[in-house]
């Protein structure tokens, strides 16, 4: 399988990353490069075999469900570049 | 008190072990690398360097050594790479999106070495989200290998992803350093540095507070000039830790108790499908003489099958970019770091992102991007676990006929900045040994054990079973022993 550029273009808006016009075309071939290599991976016969979940064998521990941390939202806000009063801040999403 | 340049030549052990006997003090040896440090900013090892910090921390350590309640890593300065979080302290992970995220937690990793007493000399510089082989992604600029081939002044890379680590601590301006390991970032770096470098087993050292690459094959481990000072260093870095989902509840052994020397008796595996096409006969040459060394050693070695091999850089290459693209949803401009600002919300995302992240990072994460979205995830994503547990499967068969495994690092030795820029496939490439222990979950270690014939270091990986980080340490030691690797690269760096 190979991108064309539309593709290309449709997979920066799904991932969120603004690409230049003139970016598309390099990326469009190094990423049909990389496609390209990992398609040998057709050649293993995986018929039956799982798909690996974990690469240690062990099983998700569980927890109690409470509170054990919390409380500072000042501090969980501290790095953003727009906030108020304990909250992020973001553009208007809605008029 | 000695010469102050002499206490950066002291390996983690000998400097424990002077301070112990208050031949020096933490401040001293501190000062001593913090000069070092300044000296070596040509190699642009550190992102950010702590001097205040440093100082801070070596006064505490000199208090308590006077009181005969020295902790294991008491005054000791090292490194910490810079995807480690540090409480109040910048954490980049190389990269324009993170420029002024200071952290307000400290990683579990770190937050170990600070209780075992350890001194932070800065944060080390790496591939931009730890995505490279050769430390050119960093937005940080490259940073720069201290060694240089013979009669040759070209300015070579220092490996990847954790290149200020394996360049700080082979420049002797760290005692050691933390690095973290998702295809070979540990010990390719150090294979390139002459440095001994280790990835301990998936879940051995908690993944808390360190930025998140590829969560399923990420691992942090210890850089350092000997085998006994990673033992030291793998001791205070691993632990258990609930806020790791993935972190394993087993004790943590005294790894420094494992360097026995005595490996009589012990079968190590020799794969036939690490003799790669095209792989330069020095490589195959040191190979060889590393299987001599083991049969002097009294251990046997044994041919072994790992038949799946060729397909574990494509799978990576699957996995990690598919991981990649999820973990780095979190940069969008809004919780922290840099926000570039658009007509409306998505476009803030769109322009946060397009101008934050570097050229590696943006293909990766549309690579993952693209093999996750509808109608190809079975194609690909699917397909590469699938192949992942045919790997993991095989070492799992080969481990019930041998201890351990032994292979070169990797297929060359270091290379000029700029030599690979074009080509993300032949970059890629530099990991084909080291990729399957990611992709197993295995402990490696890389042991510098030659040099190449332009002069650079050339490593020997000892890949061994879960858990079973003692044993590939005691092989690794006497490997380091064999092999009495002394060359250095010559100060061509020092500011002075």
């Amino acid at each position: 399988m190979s991108v064309d550029k539309d593709t290309v273009r449709r997979i920066a808006h799904l991932a969120r990353i603004a690409i230049k016009e003139e970016e598309l075309e390099p990326m469009t071939g190094e990423l049909n490069t990389i496609l390209a290599w990992v398609e040998q991976l057709d050649e293993v016969d995986t018929d039956g075999v799982p798909p690996m979940t974990s690469v240690v064998e062990a099983t998700l521990r569980q927890r109690a469900d409470e509170v054990t941390d919390g409380g500072y939202a000042d501090r969980v806000t501290k790095n953003a570049s727009n906030r108020n009063d304990g909250f992020f801040a973001v553009p208007k999403v809605m008029e | 008190m000695s010469d102050l340049k002499e206490l950066t030549e002291l390996t983690l052990a000998s400097a424990r072990d002077g301070l112990r006997n208050k031949d020096f003090t933490a401040v001293e040896l501190t000062e001593a690398h913090i000069t070092a440090v300044e000296e070596a900013r040509v190699l642009n090892c550190f992102v950010k360097e702590t001097p205040d910090k440093a100082l801070e921390m070596a006064k505490a350590s000199d208090e308590r050594i006077a009181k005969g309640e020295a902790r294991d890593l008491d005054g000791l300065p090292i490194g910490m790479k810079d995807l480690f979080c540090t409480d109040g302290i910048e954490t980049t992970a190389g990269s324009h999106i993170l420029e002024g995220f200071v952290p307000q937690y400290e990683s579990t990793v770190s937050q170990n070495l600070w209780n075992d007493g350890a001194v932070l000399l800065g944060k080390l510089n790496l591939d931009e989200f730890a995505m490279g082989s050769s430390n050119e992604t960093s937005f940080f600029g490259n940073v720069i290998n201290p060694w240089r081939r013979a009669g040759d002044d070209t300015p070579l890379v220092p490996g990847g992803s954790s290149g200020g680590s394996s360049s700080s601590v082979a420049a002797r301006i760290a005692l050691a350093a933390t690095g973290t390991d998702t295809g070979g970032s540990i010990r390719q770096p150090a294979a390139f540095t002459g440095i001994v470098g280790m990835k301990p087993t998936y879940g051995r050292c908690s993944r808390w507070g360190v930025v998140a690459f590829a969560s399923s094959l990420d691992q942090a481990g210890p850089m350092a000039r000997t085998v006994r000072d990673v033992a030291i260093m793998l001791k205070s870095m691993a632990s258990f830790d609930p806020k790791d989902s993935t972190s394993v509840d087993c004790a943590v052994p005294d790894y420094e108790k494992a360097l026995t020397g005595d490996i009589k008796g012990l079968k190590i595996g020799i794969p036939k499908e690490y003799r790669v096409d095209g792989m330069p006969t020095e490589i195959e040459k040191l190979w060889q003489q590393g299987i001599e060394w083991l049969h002097a050693a009294g251990a046997k070695t044994v041919d072994v099958s790992l038949p799946h091999t060729k397909y574990a850089l494509p799978a990576y290459y699957i996995v990690a970019p598919a991981e990649a693209s999820s973990n780095l949803a979190r940069y969008d401009g809004v919780k922290f770091g840099l926000r570039e600002e658009g007509d409306d919300i998505q476009a803030m995302y769109e322009n946060t992102r397009g101008s934050g992240f570097g050229a590696e990072v943006k293909r990766r994460v549309l690579i993952g991007t693209y093999v996750l979205s509808a109608g190809y995830y079975d194609a690909y994503y699917l397909k590469a676990q699938q192949v992942r547990t045919c790997i993991a499967e095989n070492f799992r068969k080969v481990f019930t006929e041998c201890d351990a495994i032994l292979t070169p690092t990797t297929p060359s030795a270091a290379f000029g900045a700029g030599e690979k820029d074009n080509d993300p496939l032949s970059m890629y490439l530099n990991d084909v040994f080291t990729v399957t222990g990611n992709l197993a979950g295995l402990p490696g270690i890389s042991i510098p054990s030659g040099l190449s014939s332009e002069g650079l270091p050339l490593g020997l990986q000892v890949l061994g079973k879960p858990f079973d980080e003692e044993q590939v340490l005691r092989i690794a030691g006497v490997i380091e022993d064999a092999a009495g690797f002394d060359a250095r690269p010559q100060n061509w760096w020092s500011a002075k």
